[in-house]
């Protein structure tokens, strides 16, 4: 157990120390790679507490997608930051809100976690000791059970998608893009015109 | 438990093997290469130009639309790996839960294919 000891700590400094990088650095990109770094040592915490499908989901979908993303935001986003941390102190009252907000809501689920025990009669835990594998357990409440969550899922997804498309998609005008059919019904008549150009005169 | 922290054993140790690798492939020419240092060597050079400006040039924001959908397509075949390792014992009701779900997200994949999200102009 000690082993698992040493990586819970090697793990959780690390992604501790990463964390507050993200915040630290002064270039965005370099935030956004500590940001990866934190994916990757989180993923091995959930490992670590068995929930193997759920770390490796981690990585493929956060490290290999998200990550992604944030870096073209942070390409994409056309702003000088130099100029940008001038302007720091004018932030800082709702900087400080929004982290008192946040502080106050972990206080509230670690002090109501510490008195719960009816999360002990979930048969995905109860379940945790037997010969099945974390994905077959996931996969045995999650479609059955926790079915309206699972369709509410399916639903923000959705919701993200068209989102994503009505906020960015802009056609460019004047591009000229292929119309199968368009093209193949086109026909000499349409595409051509016999004009009589009399001698000494232009079109 | 320790069963399981067993079959990671591999991974620890690949990871530790790059790590080395990578450490010595940094820290080698610290300590090997001949080392002359010169501001000049490190200026940007065009053409005889100064730089114009930063080499961070902005995106067409057309890949952020890819990769938003590629994550939400990416979800989706997350939602389906224990789906089908479970399979089994799901019987009608995880059947078509998962029907419906697929459903909805086919109803946005046309969406997104009428609108002509996925050509790039």
């Amino acid at each position: 157990m000690s082993v698992a000891a040493a990586f819970f700590y090697l793990f959780a400094g690390v992604l501790v120390a990463s964390a507050f990088m993200v915040i630290a650095s002064r270039n965005p990109v370099h935030s956004v790679l500590f940001l990866i770094l934190c994916f990757v040592n989180a993923a091995g915490l959930f490992i670590l507490i068995g929930a193997e499908f759920l770390g490796l989901i981690l990585i493929v979908v956060y490290v290999g997608a998200v990550a992604v993303l944030f870096l073209f935001v942070v390409m994409m986003l056309d702003v000088d930051f130099v100029e940008l941390r001038q302007g720091f102190l004018q932030y800082l009252p709702i900087g400080v809100l929004i982290g008192v907000i946040f502080l106050a809501e972990l206080v509230l689920v670690v002090g109501s976690w510490a008195t719960s025990s009816t999360i002990a009669t979930v048969p995905a835990i109860a379940e945790a000791t037997s010969h099945l594998t974390n994905t077959q357990q996931l996969g045995r409440v999650l479609y059955t059970e926790y079915v309206y969550f699972f369709e509410a899922a399916g639903m923000v997804l959705l919701v993200a998608m068209i989102g994503a498309i009505v906020l960015t998609l802009r056609h460019k005008p004047n591009v000229k893009r292929q119309n199968i059919s368009d093209q193949v019904a086109r026909t000499p008549e349409q595409a051509m015109e016999v004009v009589k150009v009399r001698p000494g005169q232009g079109i | 438990m320790n069963l399981l922290l067993q079959d990671y054993l591999p991974v620890v140790i690949f990871i530790g093997v790059s790590l080395v690798i990578g450490l010595a492939l940094l820290i080698s020419p610290f300590l090997v290469a001949y080392s002359n240092p010169d501001p000049e060597k490190l200026s940007a050079y065009e053409c005889g130009f100064n730089a114009f400006d930063d080499a961070r040039m902005t995106f067409d924001v057309r890949f952020y639309l890819v990769s938003i959908l590629f994550i939400i397509f990416d979800l989706e075949v997350a939602f389906l790996f224990p789906w089908a390792i479970s399979f089994g014992g799901l019987g009608d009701l995880g059947f078509w839960s998962m029907m419906i779900f697929l459903g909805v997200l086919t109803v946005g994949f046309i969406y997104e294919w009428r609108k002509g999200a996925l050509e790039w102009d």
